[in-house]
């Protein structure tokens, strides 16, 4: 016997999550797998639709030499934006960007699927991007935020004092104020280090300090709560005017995070706010937990820590198109279980997720050997400027507008098969600020889809 | 249909690199060699790392391709330096017992590990499974470098390998310093290593217990005995030693006459594991009546410890010794057409996972392939929702809060209890969260440790008291001693609620 559902979606990111949910709501049968636990905690946990417009020239077919003609570090247009509306842009995106294929109603409808499904996020309120400070110090045009960011909106023009702590190497508070004011923000920042919190090991890690301002432990015979409020307060002035909101590395507490915020705001007398920090980021691992909490809610099985290293397609099926995948096969540590469905989203990620991988010899998707356009010539892969206009930015599987995955010629490779979020080609989601964005939109119709496909 | 033995390759459908398979790297790649007959004398012979390369190169093709003392390649074979396709990294490094290299490189220092760490999140002294991990391995190539102590503060609950993203084989690099470190560092008369040997040989004890159950559960019921484990051996008094059961089950076993049901095309070899054996036998008959229920002729092979406390210990020497036995037996079990299955969820990891990983015995890999989880098995091979579906379920509890054990998650079995007793008419199951329960095994156990686990398992035991049931469930032994121990909740195995279900 196989484990069956009607649908079965491979990847446990926003995409894949997205399209589970998108799936359940059609009123199919839903199991999700995901080889490791979700990486959703490498994000930042904010939410982007689309930020920036980069120049880019993807004109040409990606299987030929697309780095002729693109520019250097010295001579790199400037992309257009940062965006004050996401959804008008769409139409200046490359075609075969995966917006272009699944339309700004799709994003629209993957959006509010996000505010419906997670409680504790800003931002439904317009369809306009709101600016929110990365701990690089740069302000991050994004659709939907935490709460918890809030208060630390670069659109607000109130007197900002970023914190942080030695042990936290790589927030650096200095800096992310002297970025924030090259940027321009339009209020005053200033930025400190604080001795807190001395009773932590040098490198201890922030769900150790999160645990400890959930629990308010003592630290050093102190409440943590007060600890923190204590080590912050004198430096309230050090901000030009006095600080009315300050901003502390995303640490805040994890399951308690709202009442940390809010006593400490209390003891301050001024807003509190979280910077997301990089991996592992705890806004990033609050957002998996609401996720994973919805799909339990909404019926979706599913399963972490087993990879799908096989497929097999329905008797007569080759590789060729036409082939309907009628099982994948899941390792679980050395075993092949079968797990068999009507449709498959395929929601991977891309080749920093592992969902799109490379050797020498060419670029890859490793799951079900969809096809991936990419040049013949190696070097045809990359250009010289590291943060430039990349050809394997866009490498992905590209798919139609109903999100199946087409094959070298153009056609269908695998029918009952839908493909979301960053395994889709075609878009440059680091440098346009669109990857969550993409999930949503692209996993809200491959779910819907895949619906279609097993009810047919 | 698909047979899940069948580990053929199916390569000819499609060219290599558009195969699907398993991301590169990690522990899917490792060769596993680790015992005392399989050591390699670190630096002996070659002390030059390049000409040791340079020979291994001269080895594998079988003639020498360059001069051993520069590694420079010749040219009269045609190979030119130059070329890419000649080119292989030089081995750099000793990379120890276990050639963990790749997997060390693997790591991109993301931390996610460390986040996923229960122990990191409450112990200050702990620095986390990436330093355990990785970093400890590249510091251990500088010759004067030691295994750090803290390594033993590692409760073995994994958690690190189904967070890494990358696939950096945590804890087999854990148990290969663990075992370094007990070897190398740890006194052997030292309290704590006694303790730990103790701990870790929990089937010698209960094997010696069980002869007598009522006098060693009257014994180790006194407040004496606590008081000395304490005093004595470092064990936490706070608990209370399970009790032994006054029939094992292979005792059981027997004086039933042995299998019930014939059948040589539906075959399995029941690990019952020590803790079903002399603890809970009523796990073990469970496993048997639900399968004779569906069919299946159940072989009890003979078998000592999985190994799983040893690991946590760094015993691997006494490990090796256990595996010895059970992959002796498992494979002859195998060979008569069974596949092996456990009850307990460190049972099975530790078969499919550390076995490979660590020892390198014929067979080993068969026993890996062939090794499920009791539930698990039954979803695959049997149509068990539509069983359950159709029974009535004819128990004492019908309310359950579940945990599920970190040893579950990587085999991709945390949620498959749920998911299946979601199918009895009329039973709850509640999942309890996905944290910790704290005891690790022997973790929990230790005098110094106790505080931590209680304080890892602050978040189940709460969430336990706001679930609906007043009977915990969960597969693994240990977990439940600690379930009970903080809520005092009788707790079940997921097999209990299926006997009560299936079993007429």
């Amino acid at each position: 016997m196989a484990i069956t559902s009607d649908v079965l979606v491979v990847g446990g990111g926003l995409a894949g999550i997205t399209a589970a949910l998108s799936t359940a709501r059609e009123g199919a049968d839903v199991r999700l797998v995901s080889h490791k636990q979700s990486t959703l905690q490498q994000a930042s946990g904010l939410v982007d639709a689309l930020g920036y417009v980069p120049p880019t020239d993807t004109g040409s077919d990606p299987g030929e030499t697309p780095t002729a003609g693109r520019t250097g570090v010295r001579d790199r247009p400037d992309p257009e934006g940062p965006l004050a509306d996401p959804f008008g842009a769409i139409d200046r995106l490359p075609v075969d960007h995966p917006y272009r294929l699944v339309g700004a109603d799709a994003l629209r409808e993957g959006l509010e699927l996000f505010d419906e499904t997670v409680a504790g996020y800003r931002g439904a309120h317009t369809d306009r991007n709101a600016l929110v400070p990365t701990f690089g110090g740069t302000v991050k045009p994004t659709a939907r935020y935490p709460a918890a960011t809030a208060a630390g909106l670069a659109s607000d023009d109130r007197p900002m004092l970023v914190v942080g702590f030695r042990s936290l190497t790589e927030f650096d508070a200095r800096q992310v104020a002297e970025r924030l004011s090259a940027a321009g923000v339009p209020f005053p920042v200033t930025g400190a280090e604080v001795a807190f919190p001395a009773a932590f090991r040098d490198d201890a890690k922030i769900t150790r300090f999160a645990r400890a301002l959930d629990l308010d432990e003592p630290v050093d015979g102190t409440p943590a709560r007060r600890a923190l409020a204590d080590a912050v307060a004198p430096h309230l002035d050090a901000a030009d005017g006095g600080a009315a909101r300050v901003g502390f590395p995303a640490f805040l507490g994890d399951d308690a995070a709202p009442a940390v915020r809010a006593e400490l705001a209390d003891r301050l007398g001024v807003n509190v706010f979280e910077i997301p920090t990089g991996p592992p980021s705890l806004p990033g691992l609050r957002l998996a937990d609401r996720l994973y909490e919805a799909l339990d809610a909404a019926g979706v099985r599913y399963e972490t820590g087993v990879p799908v290293v096989g497929r097999e397609l329905a008797d007569g099926g080759g590789d060729a198109t036409g082939g309907h995948v009628d099982t994948l096969l899941v390792d679980r540590k050395g075993t092949r279980v079968p797990y068999a469905a009507d449709a498959v989203v395929l929601a991977t990620g891309g080749l920093v997720g592992k969902g799109i991988d490379s050797d020498r010899d060419g670029v890859y998707e490793p799951v079900l050997g969809c096809h991936v356009p990419h040049p013949a010539e190696r070097y045809e892969w990359y250009v010289d400027d590291a943060f430039g206009d990349q050809p394997y930015a866009r490498f992905g599987v590209r798919a139609d507008e109903r999100l199946r995955p087409l094959d070298a010629d153009g056609e269908v490779q695998f029918p009952n098969v839908r493909v979301a979020g960053a395994t889709l080609g075609g878009a440059d989601v680091a440098r346009e600020k669109s990857a969550s964005g993409v999930s949503l939109a692209t996993g809200l119709v491959a779910g819907r889809e895949a619906a279609a496909e097993a009810a047919r | 249909m698909t047979d899940p033995h069948d580990d053929t390759d199916d390569s000819e459908e499609s060219p290599r690199r558009t195969d699907p398979g398993v991301p590169h790297l990690g522990r899917d790649e490792q060769p596993a060699v680790y015992g005392p007959d399989y050591r390699v004398e670190a630096g002996a012979a070659i002390d030059d790392p390049v000409a040791r390369a340079a020979d291994g190169d001269a080895d594998a093709a079988g003639s020498p391709v360059g001069d051993s003392t520069t590694g420079a390649p010749v040219a009269d074979g045609g190979v030119s330096d130059l070329d890419p396709a000649n080119y292989d990294a030089v081995d750099v490094f000793d990379t120890g017992d276990l050639d963990l290299r790749d997997g060390s490189d693997s790591c991109y220092k993301c931390s996610t590990c460390d986040t996923s760490c229960p122990v990191a999140e409450v112990d200050d002294s702990f620095p986390g499974p990436k330093f355990q991990g990785p970093e400890q391995w590249r510091l251990k190539r500088k010759e004067d470098h030691d295994i750090d102590e803290s390594i033993t503060s590692c409760s073995n609950c994994m958690r690190c390998d189904s967070a890494c993203p990358s696939s950096v084989p945590l804890s087999q690099m854990h148990n290969e310093a663990r075992g370094e470190y007990v070897e190398e560092r740890m006194e052997k008369l030292s309290r704590e290593y006694v303790r730990n040997r103790i701990l870790s040989n929990y089937r010698f004890f209960a094997a010696i217990a069980s002869r007598t159950p009522r006098l060693a559960n009257f014994v180790t019921g006194l407040g004496v005995t606590q008081w000395a484990g304490e005093k004595l051996l470092g064990i936490t008094s706070e608990r209370e030693f399970p009790d032994f059961a006054e029939e094992t089950f292979r005792e059981w076993w027997r004086s039933r006459g042995g299998a019930q049901v014939e059948n040589p095309d539906k075959r399995v070899a029941y690990f019952h594991g020590c803790y079903s054996n002399y603890n809970t036998p009523e796990v073990g008959k469970a496993m048997v009546r639900v399968y004779e229920q569906f069919g299946y002729e159940v072989l009890v092979p003979p078998q000592k410890c999985s190994g799983t406390p040893m690991f946590a210990n760094g015993m691997l020497d006494d490990a090796r010794r256990h595996a010895e036995t059970n992959v002796e037996s498992l494979v002859a079990a195998i060979g008569d057409g069974a596949d092996v299955i456990a009850s307990c969820t460190s049972c099975s990891l530790s078969l499919r996972q550390e076995y490979p990983e660590l020892f390198d015995l014929h067979g080993i890999e068969d026993v890996a392939e062939h090794t499920f989880e009791a539930l698990e098995y039954l979803r695959i091979r049997e149509d068990l929702s539509g069983a359950l579906a159709d029974a009535e379920f004819d128990g004492d509890a019908d309310a359950f809060a579940y945990h599920a054990p970190c040893h579950a998650r990587n085999q991709g079995l945390s949620r498959q209890a749920i998911e299946t007793l979601h199918d009895v008419d009329g039973v709850t199951v509640e999942d309890v969260g996905d944290s910790c329960s704290g005891i690790s095994g022997t973790y929990g156990w230790k005098a110094e440790k106790y505080d931590y686990s209680m304080e890892i398992g602050e978040e189940m035991f709460e969430h336990m008291a706001d679930a609906e049931g007043e009977v915990g469930m969960t597969e693994c032994p240990t977990c439940a001693m600690q379930m009970e121990h903080g809520t005092g909740y009788e707790i079940q195995h997921p097999l209990q609620v299926l006997e009560a279900t299936l079993v007429e």
